[in-house]
């Protein structure tokens, strides 16, 4: 009898009465056959120790808690940037019931994208005739102007002619000849989500361009193109549109989800909304360069840029931090002859002056951070623009040559010297590294929660906090809202730093009598 | 006036008009109204989904590892295959369950052999067996390993079983390969069958010849995936009539439960669609009888812990009895505070494979009508079991796409929808209060009596917050009803 109607409880509350406590331990003494707590207790520090961690550093082939996920998944963001069009997956449906899951997740969004659902007979005959009727059912219901295809790894693993069997499904009346179709092969097994959006942004470049390109004149529309690779803060496909509109330079930002991904609640589901439009992808060679901003992440693209739109893609990073931020508007400033906008050298004072002002705090804090490989480029300079000192960098799904980059930007400030960075290594590895060699506090995704919580367990003295910078984050809401680029993004991300670190120090001041001396009204 | 039935047909008529004929002709098949004069389902399900529709169905594999196996937390099921997958479904589902992760259980955390080019090439035994030792090595107090296979598993010929019997035979811990590669099967449900089959093979015969000290209230709590604890509130009742659960899965359950599964004296089945297979098994080889129940909503949870009751003798049908009463006062009180809130608002709901029908009698105890409902991977079955809890001409849509569901609710226009992650924020936007009901929306438990007051409440709070009046900006109101009206 624990709820009453006046105090209902949910889960959390309700099963720490009494008599859902005793029912737990009654159940794990009748037949779970659990280890001794002694045991679990012993194991448990156990794995908290450089031994374990030198075992676990041993793995070959046991991937643990991994911090990265398949090429579909970011084929299918880079299609829903793009104005009316539909993604479409070439394989297994479960697949992109993961898809939409994950991102409804993320965003709490809709996600439309469809699958062609291939079985058992699929897997012996292939795919053909899941791709007639699945693009004249998907044409039919969702009326989509481009449809985008990707693969699964069964797709690929049985080896669908996607070029083939697309132009098979047109030629014989499935869907329209007009209708375009941008292709990627997206294998699970290679590479990783941002793979897969490179894979399809490149798809969408052969597709509108490749073909067409005798009338194409790079310069001549006196645009820059923007390209930001898997990128999930709409925050920073707003700063980048708000830059470039205040330098007053023409652009283009090339697969764009800020408005399908934030659509309003006014009674209306928009299935589309806004995106890149295919004159823009058409255009786009015209424009007097594009710039990759996470160009580790755009091997593919970069090809095409070069080779096919014969710009000169000039070398970027991606502008996190103020350094970044300075360069991307400078790169800007050369390519177009327009100088930086007084606004903007504004709003780069306002960050120098925050970064003073909450210097104290920042300084010499300690930094473990995991994530794909140019947001760690990006961020890790960050902090050690503001004195921060990272001390472990993970980075799953970044080579070795990559590992080398980073290490350079380590090498280049002093607050960078006591840090490694872990090429293809998974979150399993980190929680080793947290108690090894325990920084302030972690940043990362909301897997890092878990890691949070074993540091805790082994004592408030061995407690290393997240914060939530990162994709994909499900536990805290709106957060994917928030910008992470340009001196705007720098400025969010500073405060929640400097705000994490006070509030932690709050927490460890605030005991009545004790130390509570600490627990200042002005910091 | 055309009959609800006559409506409901001429509506899905104008739905399915959009379709390329071929579509057009199956989905007819899956769309219908309820009909207590249909001796058998009128539903056709369990059937392939149609290409490029956009079905919200899932995968063997997620039947497989992420229902049926996943949950069983002293075990490591490791995602064998390329990363996305256990990667998609880590953490997911809410299966609640108590531990020490990573070192005792391992629920929350993904296992995964991360399959690169030359694992797909070359094929994945040895990096499977190596990956095996690295499990031992690592977690040393696990009970068991499962081995779910991804897609490619299955196409390039892997041995995965002889990998499983190597390794059992050199550690002693139960090894169980399954075979439910994403590709097997129309949806989740070939995954929960062949999941059933890989306990049946592996598991479920593990302690007979055991001795071990029974009761004659013994009974297997089976199906029941926890999620936000349902299971507890559901094991709560069923000891407080006297039964004792010796065998708890896979929500929060262990692999000693699963084996113990044999020496009950009868299994209770909550999810049929997903465990009938290992409870007829049972009943075949160890003479185990096994009955569903419902412990949604006091109506249905009585007459449950009446129907378990019967089962036994006249103490465990006596304690029931006091049972049912004494929580009378608990669910009178939430009747009466919520069903005035709540009367008449009519319910559409479209979940997986026992919701769809199970919840109804809750909504029904608050005065709410269904008026809609279908199953993501349901079978004939349960479109029969579903028939006795709705009334007549209710509409019925099995494995609906995402644009007839929305076309359905623009015409129905109910009050609340109780679906899934993919559907909430779409209806959410259309200004329709949503709830999932397969996560339960982040709150539960929602099965038993305690599980009863925060159904309730949810629904309430959902039906009833502010928000959804707020969809039209006060200076397009006038706006809006003009062209209502025009």
């Amino acid at each position: 009898m624990s709820q009453t109607i006046d105090e209902i409880k949910p889960g959390y509350p309700l099963f720490k009465q009494p008599e859902y406590q005793d029912l737990i331990a009654r159940k794990r003494a009748l037949s779970e056959e659990a280890h001794s707590d002694q045991k679990i207790e012993e194991v448990f520090q156990w794995t908290t120790t450089q031994a374990y961690q030198d075992l676990n550093f041993e793995r070959k082939a046991l991937t643990v808690n991994p911090a990265k996920a398949c090429q579909p998944l970011g084929s299918v963001l880079c299609s829903l940037g793009f104005e009316k069009t539909l993604p479409y997956v070439h394989g297994s449906q479960g697949c992109v019931a993961y898809f939409r899951s994950y991102f409804n997740r993320h965003f709490k969004e809709p996600i439309a994208c469809v699958s062609d659902s291939m079985t058992e007979d699929a897997a012996v005959f292939g795919g053909n005739k899941n791709m007639d009727a699945g693009l004249a059912n998907a044409y039919a219901l969702y009326k989509p102007e481009i449809i985008a295809v990707s693969t699964t790894c069964m797709a690929e693993v049985i080896g669908d002619d996607l070029n083939a069997f697309v132009g098979n499904a047109k030629n014989d009346g499935h869907l329209p000849k007009d209708i375009p179709t941008p292709l990627a092969n997206t294998p699970s097994f290679v590479g990783s989500h941002i793979t897969g959006w490179d894979a399809m942004f490149d798809g969408f470049c052969k597709n509108f361009t490749s073909k067409s390109m005798e009338d194409k004149e790079v310069g001549s529309n006196n645009k820059i193109n923007l390209v930001t690779g898997f990128e999930t803060y709409l925050g920073n496909y707003r700063v980048l549109h708000r830059m470039m509109q205040e330098m007053d330079i023409p652009y283009s930002l090339l697969s764009d989800p800020s408005e399908v991904l934030d659509t309003p609640a006014d009674g209306q589901y928009r299935m589309y909304s806004g995106g890149t439009t295919a004159d823009e992808m058409k255009d786009a060679p015209n424009a007097i360069d594009t710039l990759l901003l996470q160009p580790w992440a755009l091997i593919k693209t970069k090809k095409t840029v070069k080779n096919v739109w014969k710009q000169p893609a000039t070398p970027m990073s991606v502008p996190i931090g103020l350094d970044n931020t300075d360069a991307f508007l400078m790169t800007l400033s050369e390519l177009t002859g327009k100088s930086v906008a007084d606004s903007l050298t504004l709003e780069r004072g306002r960050l120098v002056d925050m970064m003073t002002d909450s210097h104290t705090w920042l300084h010499g804090k300690k930094f473990g951070i995991y994530g794909d490989p140019d947001y760690l480029l990006g961020m890790v300079k960050f902090l050690l623009e503001l004195g921060c000192e990272p001390t472990t960098i993970l980075c799953h799904n970044g080579t070795k040559k990559w590992g080398k980059a980073m290490q350079a930007i380590l090498d280049s400030s002093p607050y960078g010297t006591d840090c490694k960075v872990f090429i293809n290594k998974d979150l399993w590895h980190f929680r080793s590294l947290m108690f090894t060699n325990k920084p302030d506090f972690m940043i990362g995704n909301s897997y890092g929660k878990f890691v949070e919580r074993d540091t805790m367990a082994k004592g408030d003295e061995f407690a290393v906090p997240l914060i939530r910078i990162g994709f994909p984050i499900f536990d805290r809401h709106h957060m994917h809202r928030q910008t992470t680029w340009g001196y705007e993004g720098a400025m969010q991300m500073l405060s929640t730093l400097v705000n994490e670190i006070l509030a932690k120090l709050d927490k460890e001041t605030s005991e009545y009598g004790k130390t509570d001396f600490g627990y200042d009204l002005v910091r | 006036m055309t009959s609800i039935k006559e409506q409901h047909e001429k509506m899905i008529e104008e739905v399915l008009e959009v379709y390329p004929a071929a579509a057009k002709a199956d989905r007819a098949k899956h769309l219908g109204t309820s009909d207590s004069s249909c001796t058998s389902s009128c539903i056709t399900s369990n059937r392939k989904s149609q290409p490029g529709v956009m079905t919200a169905r899932g995968c063997a594999y997620a039947g497989s590892k992420g229902v049926v196996f996943g949950p069983i937390k002293d075990m490591i099921h490791v995602s064998h295959g390329p990363v996305g997958c256990g990667q998609y479904s880590r953490a997911g589902r809410r299966n609640y369950y108590t531990g020490k992760t990573g070192v005792n259980t391992f629920g929350t955390m993904n296992f995964t052999s991360d399959f690169q080019e030359k694992d797909i090439v070359f094929g994945g035994d040895k990096k499977l067996a190596i990956l095996m030792d690295e499990l031992e090595t690592l977690f040393p107090l696990s009970k068991g390993i499962s081995i779910q296979s991804e897609c490619p598993v299955g196409l390039i010929g892997d041995d995965i079983e002889a990998v499983a019997k190597e390794t059992q035979a050199k550690t002693g811990k139960v090894v169980v390969p399954v075979r439910c590669e994403g590709f097997r099967g129309v949806s989740q449900s070939l995954g929960h069958h062949i999941a059933n089959d890989a306990v049946r093979d592996k598991i479920i015969d593990n302690r007979e010849q055991e001795v071990f000290e029974g009761t004659p209230y013994d009974v297997a709590l089976i199906g029941d995936y926890n999620i936000g604890g349902d299971a507890w509130s559901t094991r709560l009742l069923l000891e407080e009539i006297g039964l004792r659960v010796i065998s708890q899965w896979s929500g929060d359950g262990t692999l000693s439960e699963m084996e113990l599964n044999s020496k009950a004296k009868l299994n209770l089945v909550h999810c049929y669609r997903s465990v009938n297979y290992i409870a007829r098994h049972m009943e075949e080889k160890y003479q185990i009888p096994w009955m569903e129940f419902n412990f949604f909503g006091p109506t249905k949870i009585a007459a449950s812990l009446t129907e378990i009751a019967s089962k036994f003798d006249a103490t465990i049908q006596e304690k029931a009895k006091q049972v049912i009463a004494g929580y009378e006062a608990q669910w009178a009180a939430v009747v009466a505070k919520y069903k005035p809130r709540l009367q008449g608002k009519k319910v559409m709901l479209y979940v997986g494979g026992l919701r769809p029908r199970h919840v109804i009698g809750a909504y029904e105890d608050l005065g709410m009508e269904v008026v809609g409902t279908g199953y993501e991977f349901g079978h004939n079955d349960d479109y029969d079991r579903t028939q006795p809890d709705v009334k007549d001409a209710t509409l019925i849509y099995d494995d609906v796409t995402g644009y007839e569901f929305e076309e359905f609710v623009k015409k129905i226009q109910p009050d609340l929808i109780g679906s899934g992650v993919k559907e909430k924020y779409i209806f959410q936007k259309m200004g329709i209060p949503f709830r999932q009901m397969h996560s339960w929306d982040y709150s539960g438990p929602y099965h038993g009596y305690d599980g009863f007051d925060i159904f309730a409440r949810d629904m309430d709070m959902t039906l009833n917050n502010p928000c959804w009046d707020k969809m039209t900006a006060p200076w397009l109101v006038e706006k809006d009803e003009l062209k209502k009206t025009a």
